[in-house]
C-alpha cells in the first residue's frame, strides 16, 4: 500500500514469563506483514512476569487490532501503547569504531558530548557505549561514521511511562519466599 | 496419592467430565492408552487423526461440552493442524492431546518428532508443552477453562512419554483460575443502555445473528428480544437455527449466497443489531458500502471482533448470556408494521427458488434438501462439507434449533462434513444426523464410514455427486471465461454416473459410492430423478445402518443468488442468463 498512514508505535507488554510467549506474541505481528524495529525482553519488579518492549512503525487502526489480540493471547497481563503518552525511552548501543592515537581525543571528546563511555581500547579500534533514545542514537552514529563504524549492537528499545501511569500488576503477585540469590 | 503421569491425565479428563475421546494412538502415546484401556472414557478410533478433530469438534459443536481428541508425535500431530484450525477460525471448544518424544531427546530430530507447540501455535486459543508431571493438573485444568469461556476455541497439550511415566502426587485443583485470562463477560451497562435507545429510536432495525448465539445458547432470549422490539432476524451460516425457520420475525440467511431480501434488509436498515458475529468478508461484501444508512450496535465476548471491519456506533464487550438479558429488559415494546411489510414484499419479489428444469438423469439438488427439510420438519442435525452442496444445505436447510446445522464456515474444510456426523451424532444420539456432501468433500474423509459402522452410528450421508469441484467450478464458469482447469476430472473408459449422458470423450472419473457403501458394509441408494427422491429418503430413515445416498447433479448447476466477491451487497446476482 503506497498511503503513509504509518506512525511510530512504542508497546509495552507485560507477560507471563514462561515458554511460548514470545513466538506468540512475534507471530501476532509478522502474521500481518509488520516489521518489528525492536523488541526487548525482561525481567520487570516481579521474576514471574516480564515486560517486553515492541516498537514498530504501523497504521493506527491496524495497531488497534494488535493490541487487541495481543490482550487475547493467554499469557499476556496487560498491553498498552505509548504513542499518545509522555514516556520515556532508552536502548543501549555498542559501538565498535576504528580510532588511532591521532583522533582518539576527538572521540572521546565526542562521547563527552553524548555522556557515553569508552570501554574498550584496542589497537585500532575502541568500543563506545551509549544509551539514550533514538534521536540520540541516531546523532551519535552520524558523528561516528566519518572514523568508521566496524561493528555495532543494540539492546532495543525500552520504555517506561512518566509519572503516575504504570504497567504493573493490578493484584500482588503470590511471593514465592525465598530470595533469589 | 501418587500416580503416573499418564493416569493423572485420565483422573483429570474423567474429572472433567470426558465422556468420548477420538484419535488414533501410537509409540509415545502408549501409557495413556494403557490407562485409558480400564477407564471409563469411551474411545473412538478413528482412520485419519483429522477425522478425530472434526468429531471433536461437532461433538462440542453439537452438544455445548468440550470435544477431546488425541494423537501420537510427528505425523499424528501434523495430522490435527487442519481440524483445530478449522475449530479455532469457527470458536469451537476442543481439547487436543499429543504426545511427544521423551524430554531428554526433544530438539534432536528424534524418530516421529516434530515442533508439535510451534506447528500448532496459530491454529489454537492457546497451548502447552508440559515438562513437568507436577504441571499436568494445572495445565488440563486450564486448558478446560480457556478452550470454554470467553470465545471458545481449541486448546493444544502436549505431553512427552516420559512425562506420562513419570510418577509423581496426584493433588485436584478445584478452583482455577489465570490471572492473565479474565474474558469481560459483564457488558457495560451504559453501553447496553445506550444500545436499547438505539433500538427504540429505530425505524427499520435488522438484528443481525451469528455463531456466537449458538455457542452461548441464547437463541431463546435473542427470539424474546427480537419480538418485544419487532425487530425481524437474518441469520448468518454460523448462525443457521438461531431462531426457528417458521418464526415469523425470521426472514433467512446471509451472506454472499444469502437470500436477497436479507441483503436488501442490510442495506435498508436503520440500525443494525449484530450478535456473535464478525462482519466476516463473505457476508459484508465490500466494506465500504455496507449497510450505508445504519448505525450499527455490536455484541462479542470478543474485543477484538469489534470494529475489525465494520465501524461501530455502540460497542458492547460481553457474554451474549449475561448482555442480551439485560438488553431485553432494557428495550421497549417497539412494532414495525410498515418495515415488515417492506421485507416482505422484497422477499416476494425474489424468494429463494430454482428452476425446475431438471435434465434427464440429473436431480435438482436444492429439491433433494428441501424435500429433507420438509419430511424431518427442520428438525434433523444437519452437517456439511464445503462447496456449493454446503450453500444449497444453507438455503434450504433453515434449523428449527440451534446447534443442528454444523458446518465449517470460517476456514471452509473440505471433507469436515461427515467424520462431524459422526461427532454430533455422539453428542446427540437421538437426532436423526444428516450429512450433506459433495463428491470432491466427502472423498477426503469417507474412510471415516469404517469409524461410523464400528461405532454403530447411524449417519445418513447424502452426497450430490456431480463429478466436479463444483464450487471452483462455478467461479470458473463465472469470472475465469469457463476454462475449467483441474476442476473436472477426467479418465478415458472412466465410469460415467449411472443415468447421465456421459460424453465419450470427456468421462469423468469418480469411484463406484455404491462398492464403496457395500464395501464398508452400510446401505447404498443412488438417485438419478426426482421421483426417487423421497422414497431414498424414507428407506434411509427406516434403515438401521448407515446410508450413503448419491444424487446424480449436472455440472453445470449454479448456487445461486450470488454477490461477487469484493462487490457491494447491492451488485447481488440472481441469476445467470
Ligand atoms: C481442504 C480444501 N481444499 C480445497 C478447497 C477449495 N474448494 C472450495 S469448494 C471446492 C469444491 C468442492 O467440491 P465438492 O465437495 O464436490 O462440492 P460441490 O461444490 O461440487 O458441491 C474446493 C476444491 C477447500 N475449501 N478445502
Amino acid at each position: 500500500m503506497a498511503e503513509k498512514n504509518e506512525f511510530r508505535h512504542t508497546i509495552s507488554c507485560l507477560v507471563e514469563n514462561r515458554a511460548g510467549v514470545l513466538a506468540r506474541i512475534a507471530a501476532l505481528f509478522s502474521a500481518r506483514g509488520f516489521n518489528i524495529n525492536s523488541l526487548a525482553v525482561g525481567e520487570t519488579e516481579n521474576a514471574e512476569v516480564s515486560r517486553m518492549t515492541i516498537v514498530v512503525q504501523g497504521d493506527d487502526r491496524v495497531l488497534e487490532q494488535v493490541e487487541k489480540q495481543l490482550n487475547k493471547l493467554i499469557d499476556v497481563i496487560k498491553v498498552s501503547d505509548y504513542k499518545n503518552t509522555p514516556h520515556l525511552e532508552r536502548d543501549l548501543v555498542l559501538v565498535k569504531v576504528t580510532a588511532t592515537a591521532q583522533n582518539r581525543a576527538e572521540l572521546i571528546q565526542i562521547c563527552d558530548v553524548f555522556r557515553a563511555k569508552i570501554v574498550d581500547v584496542a589497537h585500532e579500534s575502541v568500543i563506545i557505549e551509549a544509551t539514550g533514545d533514538e534521536e540520540k542514537i541516531q546523532a551519535l552514529r552520524d558523528l561516528l561514521e566519518p572514523f568508521g563504524i566496524r561493528e555495532m549492537c543494540r539492546t532495543g528499545i525500552v520504555a517506561l511511562a512518566r509519572g503516575a501511569k504504570e504497567l504493573t500488576l493490578s493484584e500482588p503477585v503470590k511471593k514465592t519466599g525465598q530470595k533469589k540469590s | 496419592m501418587e500416580m503416573t503421569g499418564a493416569q493423572i491425565i485420565v483422573e483429570c479428563l474423567k474429572r472433567e467430565g470426558v465422556k468420548i475421546i477420538f484419535g488414533i494412538p501410537g509409540g509415545v502415546t502408549l501409557p495413556m492408552f494403557d490407562v485409558l484401556y480400564d477407564s471409563p472414557i469411551r474411545f473412538v478410533l478413528t482412520k485419519h487423526e483429522q477425522g478425530a478433530t472434526h468429531m471433536a469438534d461437532a461433538y462440542a459443536r453439537a452438544s455445548g461440552r468440550v470435544g477431546v481428541c488425541t494423537a501420537t508425535s510427528g505425523p499424528g500431530a501434523t495430522n490435527l493442524v487442519t481440524g483445530l484450525a478449522t475449530a479455532y477460525m469457527d470458536s469451537s471448544p476442543i481439547i487436543a492431546i499429543t504426545s511427544q518424544v521423551r524430554s531428554d531427546v526433544i530438539g534432536s530430530d528424534a524418530f516421529q518428532e516434530a515442533d508439535a507447540t510451534g506447528i500448532m501455535r496459530p491454529v489454537t486459543k492457546h497451548n502447552y508443552l508440559v515438562k513437568d508431571p507436577r504441571d499436568l493438573v494445572r495445565v488440563i485444568r486450564e486448558a478446560f477453562l480457556i478452550a470454554s469461556t470467553g470465545r471458545p476455541g481449541p486448546v493444544h497439550i502436549d505431553i512427552p512419554v516420559d512425562i506420562q511415566r513419570a510418577k509423581t502426587e496426584f493433588k485436584w485443583i478445584e478452583n482455577i483460575s489465570i490471572r492473565s485470562y479474565r474474558p469481560k463477560l459483564e457488558g457495560h451497562p451504559l453501553q447496553i443502555k445506550k444500545a436499547a435507545d438505539l433500538i427504540a429510536s429505530a425505524q427499520r432495525p435488522l438484528l443481525y445473528a451469528g455463531g456466537g448465539v449458538i455457542g452461548s445458547d441464547t437463541a431463546e432470549v435473542l427470539r424474546k428480544l427480537a419480538e418485544k422490539a419487532d425487530m425481524p432476524v437474518a441469520t448468518t451460516l454460523m448462525g443457521n437455527g438461531a431462531i426457528p425457520f417458521d418464526h415469523p420475525l425470521y426472514i433467512g440467511m446471509l451472506g454472499m449466497h444469502g437470500k436477497y431480501v436479507c441483503n436488501k434488509a442490510i442495506q435498508s436498515c436503520d440500525l443494525l443489531v449484530a450478535c456473535g458475529v464478525r462482519f466476516d468478508d463473505r457476508v459484508t461484501g465490500k466494506l465500504s458500502a455496507f449497510s450505508p444508512h445504519s448505525k450499527k450496535i455490536h455484541i462479542d465476548i470478543d474485543p477484538s471482533s469489534i470494529g475489525k471491519n465494520v465501524m461501530t456506533d455502540v460497542p458492547v464487550v460481553g457474554d451474549l448470556r449475561n448482555v442480551l438479558p439485560r438488553l431485553l429488559e432494557a428495550v421497549q415494546k417497539k412494532s414495525h408494521p410498515e418495515w415488515k411489510k417492506q421485507l416482505k414484499q422484497l422477499d416476494q419479489q425474489h424468494p429463494m427458488a430454482y428452476k425446475d428444469d431438471d435434465k434427464k438423469g440429473y436431480v435438482k439438488p436444492q429439491y433433494v434438501i428441501d424435500k429433507l427439510h420438509q419430511m424431518t420438519k427442520g428438525e434433523a442435525l444437519v452437517t456439511t462439507g464445503v462447496g456449493q452442496h454446503q450453500m444449497w444445505a444453507m438455503q434450504w436447510y433453515a434449523a428449527k434449533r440451534p446447534r443442528h446445522f454444523i458446518t465449517s464456515g470460517g476456514l471452509g474444510t473440505m471433507g469436515y462434513g461427515f467424520p462431524a456426523a459422526i461427532g454430533a451424532k455422539m453428542a446427540r444420539p437421538e437426532d436423526t444426523v444428516v450429512c450433506i456432501d459433495g463428491d470432491g468433500s466427502f472423498q477426503m474423509m469417507m474412510t471415516e464410514m469404517a469409524t461410523a459402522v464400528r461405532e454403530n452410528v447411524k449417519i445418513i450421508v447424502i452426497v450430490f455427486n456431480n463429478c466436479v469441484l463444483g464450487m471452483v467450478r462455478q467461479w470458473q464458469d463465472l469470472f475465469y471465461n469457463q476454462r475449467f482447469a483441474a476442476t473436472y476430472q477426467l479418465a478415458p473408459g472412466g465410469r460415467a454416473v449411472k443415468g447421465a449422458e456421459p460424453d465419450p470423450k470427456k468421462t469423468p472419473y469418480v469411484p463406484d459410492f455404491m462398492k464403496w457403501a457395500e464395501a464398508y458394509g452400510i446401505l447404498g441408494i443412488r438417485v438419478n430423478s426426482r421421483n426417487q427422491v423421497e422414497s431414498a429418503l424414507k428407506q434411509a430413515f427406516k434403515s438401521d445402518k448407515s446410508v450413503l445416498i448419491e444424487v446424480s447433479v449436472h455440472q453445470s448447476e449454479k448456487v445461486m443468488p450470488m454477490v461477487p466477491a469484493g462487490a457491494s451487497l447491492d451488485e447481488i446476482i440472481l441469476d445467470m442468463a
